[in-house]
């Protein structure tokens, strides 16, 4: 942990999450004199994008350098408390306060929720062996540990965020058979990173898979994983636009990393009463304003969970969610029209993406009977099957019936597919504890009502 | 044309068409979400014969734990537990209420002096007075119990007999002069010979719809969940003496009293939270902390336990504390099986009964008088 531990008194401003959108939103406030507080639970500042060792000679992760400084910026001006994990928020009559895993307790007249998203994986089967891991974890390991997760390792899964995991990889040392984009995207040569004028990060991962002999092949999915104790092959599908199975052959490989977007963290919003909106791809995301503000007052969100949309896109929300909390405390200005016009175009950006990379319904036929939809609860396809036979109708009273989602995770790892496979959109998450908690650490809690 | 057309899809309405489809009747029932999506699925499973005053309540709970066990030999499939009940006294003083109070139950029942407390739960605390066994007591997975009856009630009683429709909201009764013959739904007209109100906390809105008056309200209730635990910690269920006077109370503010059970997922169920505020489905974690830290003081070893969620649910409050089963004489062909406040899931399968009796015209088992649903008077709304 770093920084000293918090003051009794109550911050202008507190934000949740370390990540673009965190560290901008709370170095902006603090640049402008609010008494800033942000919380993250990793041990760095960082997040999902910025995981870094700091290793001397490692090539850096793009925009790094300009993520550490504003992170130096920001150690100097707020209390900057990491290793901590909220696991709820309440609200008082004159704020709120984030309640930390180990007992601390932020208390905020606002607060900015910046808590970026996860790995969306799809079930299938033998996802649950040894082996198969998400592509964030994938990353994770190599960003945050130095560890490269396997010696031959296929990439699989949708989305632009399968091009820097398998280029990491490979540049790392492990051999790559091949990376596989189930959607047709917009074809490589029109790669929406071309589009946006970033033609230097495409290609550098373009030039990576040449380099390494990386076989990059869209319509193409993983739909089976093999092996007894631990991961030895994969089942490799050629698929038709819905991602129907077309014809299949077998890869050996000793790790598969493979993801399937990502779904935001909304659950601290949700807890306070904040408004959700489907995002481009059906997936829950908080509502919010020009300002970033959510439907709760004093509550602002930022980057991924208002809609999925990268760091460029987290940052400059960050910023916004900060000058707008800072003109809400000193009555200067709010963001200025510069911003919020950059943010537009970036958020058209976003949407694109996410339109060219959707999740198709085909991925429900590579599931067999007992293929488990469910980990946590060891819950397989033949148990949905039969919860909506006795009367489920949606993606709750699946839950219900059937137990899927119910366990440790709480539905993070299969709360779209079981939606999905109940036959409809995923519901907001309601996480009324969004960490587990000890009985006796909630039993301590010393908390006021408002008076509302 | 059904016989009965029931609306809700809860264990109540579950019970309902199961016992009316075994009568010979051709049943409907209506529900405008899935089965069991509303108080049900955010019910503990109790079949409790223990909290209950004697009177008319505890005769139906007596007549329903013994109907449930039939249902768990017959159905099955819900997960049906006859683990008993432990009622536990802080101090001596209660403990002796609550024996008189099994004495006036007249229910199969052991006095447990403070001695013998650990022989039938090992992880209680210490200094507690004593309590009183109820080996009668059960629980049931309610959301399954709902929907095996309803699978049961279907597959049991010739094709045809009972039939779910999902995803259909009732918008007003079809009348002939003042007969209620049917539903008017978002999916059309449906006409029966006789409509059941088993609603649940929405039992009051729907018989407005009828133009009559039911004064059911919703009485919050929250359940902490525990991350499940590799052996058993918790045996009975197992409650204190506070949950009693609670559940009886007529109190709109915050109640709680601890009221803790294992299920055969590991995890360890714990209540009971009880406040009148109306739909309000916001989080409140001091009720949450409240029911954690009177867990720990019975279990202390739950202290180190991890609460990986919690859920809330509206349970059908009506101001007696009774449930409303029987015919309705101000709408006729009207008949209402709710207002079960937080005991739907233990009575369910005795009302199903009951009500299918009055449906056929048999004679009850039980008397209706204390349950009818023109008992409360008008603007008795509180």
């Amino acid at each position: 942990m770093t920084g000293p531990s918090p003051s009794p008194a109550i911050y202008d401003l507190a934000v949740v999450g370390g990540g673009p959108a965190g560290v901008a939103g709370a170095l902006t406030a603090a640049l402008r004199g609010l008494r800033v507080a942000l919380v993250d639970s990793g041990a760095r500042l960082g997040g999902q994008y910025f995981r870094h060792r700091g290793v001397p000679g490692e090539p850096p992760t793009e925009g790094f350098a300009r993520f550490a400084r504003q992170v130096r910026a920001l150690t100097e001006r707020a209390e900057v408390l990491t290793g901590r994990q909220v696991w709820a928020v309440t609200r008082e009559d004159d704020g709120f306060t984030a309640h930390c895993l180990g007992g601390t307790a932020v208390r905020c007249r606002r607060l900015l929720i910046a808590t970026g998203a996860h790995d969306r994986p799809l079930p299938f089967p033998g996802w649950d062996l040894p082996g198969v891991l998400t592509a964030g974890g994938a990353q994770a390991l190599l960003k945050g540990q130095g560890v490269v997760a396997g010696d031959r390792v296929v990439v699989a899964g949708t989305g632009p965020f399968l091009l820097p995991v398998a280029a990491g990889l490979a540049a790392a040392g492990a051999r790559i058979p091949g990376v596989y984009e189930a959607n047709g995207g917009l074809g490589l040569a029109r790669h929406p990173l071309l589009a946006l004028g970033k033609a230097g990060e495409a290609a550098r991962h373009l030039a990576a898979f040449a380099r390494h002999r990386v076989p990059y092949r869209t319509r193409h999915a993983v739909v089976a994983a093999h092996g007894d104790r631990e991961l030895e092959a994969v089942t490799v599908a050629r698929l038709d636009r819905d991602w129907n199975v077309l014809d299949t052959r077998r890869v050996p490989c000793d790790t598969l990393a493979t993801g399937y977007g990502f779904v935001p963290q909304i659950d601290l919003g949700v807890q306070l009463g904040c408004a959700t909106r489907p995002d481009a791809d059906g997936t829950p995301v908080l509502r919010a304003d020009a300002a970033q503000r959510t439907t709760v007052p004093g509550v602002w969100a930022a980057g991924e969970p208002t809609g999925v949309g990268g760091r460029h896109l987290s940052e400059l929300e960050g910023r916004i969610a900060g000058l707008s909390a800072a003109a809400d405390h000193d009555d200067g200005p709010g963001p200025p029209e510069l911003l919020l016009r950059r943010r537009a175009r970036q958020r058209a950006f976003a949407a694109a993406l996410l339109a060219a990379y959707p999740v198709k319904d085909g991925w429900r036929g590579w599931l067999r009977d007992d293929t488990l939809v469910c980990r946590c609860e060891e819950v397989p396809l033949a148990r949905i099957r039969e919860a909506r036979d006795l009367g489920a109708t949606d993606a709750r009273s699946v839950k219900l019936l059937s137990r899927a989602g119910m366990g440790w995770c709480q539905g993070r790892i299969c709360g779209h597919p079981v939606a999905c496979l109940a036959g409809g959109d995923p519901a907001a998450p309601r996480r009324p504890i969004a960490q587990p908690v000890t009985l006796a650490a909630l039993a301590e809690l010393t908390l006021e009502e408002p008076h509302d | 044309m059904s016989d009965v057309i029931i609306v809700g899809a809860g264990v109540v309405g579950a019970a309902c068409a199961y016992y009316a489809a075994r009568a010979g009747l051709d049943v409907t029932v209506l529900d405008r979400g899935p089965v069991a999506g509303g108080t049900t699925g955010a019910g503990e499973g109790n079949v409790l014969v223990s909290d209950k005053e004697p009177g008319p309540e505890l005769d139906l709970a007596v007549l329903s734990s013994r109907l449930w066990r039939e249902l768990a030999e017959t159905s099955g499939g819900f997960e049906y537990e006859p683990k008993g009940g432990l009622v536990v006294a802080e101090t001596p003083a209660i403990q002796e209420r609550l024996v008189e109070l099994a004495a006036e139950q007249g229910l199969p029942h052991d006095v447990v002096p403070a001695g013998g407390l650990r022989a039938l739960e090992p992880h209680l605390a210490e200094g507690l007075a004593g309590g009183v066994h109820y080996p009668q007591d059960a629980q049931v997975q309610p959301m399954l119990a709902a929907a095996r009856l309803l699978r049961h009630g279907a597959d049991s009683f010739g094709h045809g007999a009972l039939k779910l429709r999902l995803g259909v909201t009732v918008t007003g009764f079809v009348r002939s002069g003042d007969r209620v013959t049917g539903v008017r739904t978002d999916d059309g007209d449906m006409l029966a010979g006789a409509v059941v109100n088993a609603a649940g906390t929405w039992g009051g809105e729907l018989a407005a719809l009828a133009g009559v008056s039911l004064p059911v309200l919703p009485r919050r209730g929250f359940i902490l969940v525990t991350e499940p635990l590799p052996e058993p910690l918790v045996r009975h269920k197992v409650y204190t003496a506070a949950y009693v006077t609670d559940v009886a109370s007529d109190s709109a503010g915050l109640q709680t009293s601890a009221v803790v059970e294992g299920t055969p997922a590991g995890t360890v169920l714990i209540g009971a939270s009880r406040e009148r505020v109306g739909f309000d489905r916001t989080t409140s974690l001091p009720v949450l902390s409240r029911l954690a830290a009177q867990a720990v003081a019975l279990f202390p070893a739950l202290g180190a336990v991890r609460a990986i969620r919690s859920y809330c649910g509206f349970r059908p409050y009506c101001p007696d504390h009774l449930p409303v089963i029987g015919a309705d004489p101000r709408a006729p062909g009207l008949h209402h099986a709710c207002g079960h406040e937080g005991a739907g899931i233990g009575l369910a399968p005795a009302t199903g009964h009951l009500l299918a009796q009055v449906l056929t015209g048999a004679r009850p088992d039980l008397d209706l008088h204390p349950f009818r649903p023109d008992r409360f008077g008008s603007g008795e709304h509180r």
